[in-house]
């Protein structure tokens, strides 16, 4: 595939030593890791490598913890019924406005079913309010859900101070952290972080597999029962292929960490400054001193993102939006919403997110794209005239 | 990413009449910042005619919001007012070679453009017209006459088309009962009874086939014509199927050669036939064929 990825938190791309790894377990390495014979064997023997690989990524204290599953939305859904299911007397859940639609869609249809929930709100930058979290603590609270951090920002979240506290309060931890997983260092058997979730195809591993961090003691209610996969904890044969890959890409997401927050965060910065500097009436949403090193969101004011995208792609750059347009969905994103984002920047939201395997070189050629494609939008615009808004405000009817 | 024709990201890469109008006599500006759109359509109109000598646009939205606007443009050039008004969202997205179900508001808005601008050259105020109706979807600031209208306009029978067309519903859904006693209303005019559950955009899908079934049937025509190719040395592989258009790689004797466009002709008399529906088949080097991702 040609052209130019900066699409990296949408997914990623497999590494070639990840599907080398896999690949025998296509074929000779078939077998069923629960059959009594050989040919199980080995391949048990594989998940249980790839479990200590995922371990040592995600600093727990036992393998045990590790629990393989389908996605990173299953993660997120089974993190929280468990909750749920587990402390039956409690019925509350806090939760915050700008998570994924993996927690937020779940926790609207629980309210349905008499949960009452709570959605922390943000600041302009993306930001928690940690004494208004304190006041809804109660011993009412069965789970907090809390992205590590934002899959459209890259902000983060205090999780592991989050975590003492609601511990501290008696309710359980769950931080979706797919987006941190292999750009964060993480330590998390000197956490109160009780769950937490992994999807595979964020950090080069294959989509389609996933990891739920289970701590040891906490209860638990398995959302998928039957077979005694996982420990019983996750029901279903293996993904064997996939749980091979997700195992190697942790093991090369330990090596490349460092990386990670040196040179791809290097190049996103560059990506950054360049646009920023030649492009007017734009700005970083997010919080720019705090958040992943691979992700800039930066708004175009006065344009909207669906028509970024579609002269980007022209120029083999794929990019996402928060706009309303692409998502099929009518509002712009909720993100963006929530952080008080004006309507007129809002749609005009656009995410670079790198990876390792992206160049200085791709670097400058989006920076020498990107000014030419707004300023062409912005000649179309009726916001805006030279170089800057109209000065007589643009009303139009219902607006 | 949305299954746009060529026709739209034609117009989309090189709009007609973009920018300002010197000398313009009537201005429209309608759309809706808070749902991603907005457009100012300006006219310059002879007052002896009042045919429309030149029409420029300014949008704000997306890929078919533009397109929508330039079409309209062009599509209203050299006539009369009135002639002009005549002009329907239907017949824009039909100049465009058809547009999205999600995308239709985009032509709507490009209906009212021209209703404004009108309006504002006979010094009439547009807006009162539009404010009569009670507000029904609070999300999108869409009220009960532009409901009604629509489904006039367009014949609509379902909730969903309502919000394809209008946004309408799009947002939280509580005014989805408020659109449905229109539906009953307004389809009550026509003679037919309003039946919830049945959108009529299903029934209007090439066929009524899913896109599955539609791919296996483009697979089993391609299957039946390749012991033909395979005899002359060649092949043919199905890449990818986008809206009308089904891309293939031929390879083998038959690339390139002077036989590839006739038996190209014939596969896609073909697969008309067995789709029941226009289709172009485009033949395309594998591994050529690009998609931008959406936003996951
Ligand atoms: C923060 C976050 N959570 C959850 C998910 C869902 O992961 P998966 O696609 O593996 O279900 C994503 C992926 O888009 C994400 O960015």
């Amino acid at each position: 595939m040609e052209g130019i990825y900066f699409d990296n938190n949408a997914t990623t791309r497999v590494d070639e030593k990840v599907v080398e790894a896999m690949l025998p377990y296509f074929t000779e390495q078939f077998g069923n890791p629960s059959s009594m014979h050989s040919f199980g064997n080995k391949v048990g023997l594989a998940i249980k490598k790839a479990r200590m690989q995922v371990q040592e990524l995600l600093g727990a204290e036992h393998d045990s913890e590790i629990i393989f599953t389908s996605c990173g939305t299953e993660s997120d859904s089974t993190a929280i019924l468990s909750a749920l299911k587990a402390q039956p007397e409690k019925k509350e859940i806090i939760t915050t406005t700008v998570e994924h639609p993996a927690v937020l869609t779940l926790c609207t249809w629980l309210e349905k079913d008499g949960y009452k929930v709570h959605y922390l709100p943000v600041d302009e930058k993306g930001r928690l309010n940690l004494d208004e979290y304190k006041k809804l603590l109660s011993d009412q609270t069965a789970v907090v859900s809390v992205m590590w951090a934002n899959n459209e920002t890259g902000t983060f979240f205090p999780v592991v101070e989050m975590a003492a506290m609601a511990n501290a309060a008696g309710a359980m931890f769950h931080t979706d952290a797919v987006q941190a997983v292999g750009k964060v260092p993480l330590n998390l058997k000197d956490t109160k972080i009780d769950m937490l979730s992994v999807s595979g195809h964020k950090l080069h591993a294959p989509k389609g597999v996933g990891v739920l961090y289970l701590k040891r003691g906490v209860r638990f209610r398995p959302m998928l029962r039957g077979g005694h996969q996982e420990r019983g904890r996750r029901a279903g044969t293996e993904n064997t292929t996939s749980i091979v890959g997700l195992g190697k890409a942790a093991e090369m997401a330990m090596e490349a960490m460092a990386f990670e927050n040196t040179e791809v965060k290097r190049l996103r910065d560059k990506l950054e400054a360049g646009i920023l500097a030649k492009v007017p009436r734009s700005f970083v949403t997010g919080n720019p001193d705090d958040r992943l090193p691979n992700t800039s969101n930066i708004a175009f004011e006065f344009i909207e993102g669906e028509a970024i995208l579609l002269l980007l792609n022209k120029f083999g750059i794929a990019a996402s939006s928060g706009s309303a347009c692409t998502s099929g969905s009518l509002e712009p994103s909720h993100v963006m919403r929530a952080m008080g984002i004006p309507y007129t920047a809002a749609h005009g939201t656009v995410r670079f997110s790198l990876s390792r395997y992206n160049t200085e070189a791709e670097v400058d050629r989006v920076i020498a794209v990107v000014p030419e494609i707004i300023a062409q939008l912005r000649k179309l615009s009726p916001y805006w005239e030279g170089d800057g808004p109209k000065e007589e405000a643009f009303a139009p009817t219902y607006a | 990413m949305w299954d746009y024709s060529e026709k739209v990201k034609e117009h989309f890469f090189q709009p007609r009449n973009a920018g300002v109008l010197e000398g313009a006599n009537g201005v429209g500006d309608v759309g809706s910042i808070s749902c991603g759109d907005a457009l100012r359509l300006m006219l310059k109109v002879e007052p002896e005619t009042d045919i429309i000598l030149d029409a420029h646009f300014q949008t704000f939205g997306c890929g078919s919001a533009i397109a929508s606007s330039s079409a309209l443009t062009e599509m209203i050039k050299g006539k009369t007012l009135d002639e002009a008004l005549k002009v329907s969202n239907q017949d824009i997205a039909d100049y465009l070679d058809g547009l999205p179900p999600e995308k239709m508001h985009c032509s709507v808005m490009g209906r009212e453009a021209l209703q404004a601008a009108v309006a504002n050259y006979r010094g009439e105020e547009w807006s009162d017209d539009h404010e009569e109706g009670a507000l029904i979807c609070k999300c999108f600031a869409i009220d009960a006459v532009m409901i009604e209208d629509t489904i006039r306009a367009n014949n609509l029978t379902s909730v969903q088309d309502v919000t394809n067309y209008t946004k309408a519903g799009g947002g939280c859904s509580s005014c989805h009962e408020g659109i449905e006693e229109i539906l009953v209303k307004v389809m009550a005019e026509r003679g037919e009874d309003f039946k919830p559950g049945m959108p009529a955009q299903e029934e209007a899908k090439p066929a009524g086939m899913t896109n599955l079934q539609r791919i296996k049937k483009i697979e089993a025509v391609l299957e039946s014509v390749r012991p033909q190719l395979k005899r002359d040395g060649g092949d043919i592989e199905l890449l990818d199927v986008d809206g009308k258009t089904i891309y293939v790689s031929m390879t083998g004797a038959c690339a390139g050669c002077q036989m590839e466009a006739l038996t190209l002709q014939g596969i896609q008399q073909k697969l008309m036939e067995e789709l029941k529906e226009f289709i172009k088949i485009v033949p395309t080097k594998a591994g050529a064929l690009s998609r931008a991702t959406c936003n996951p």
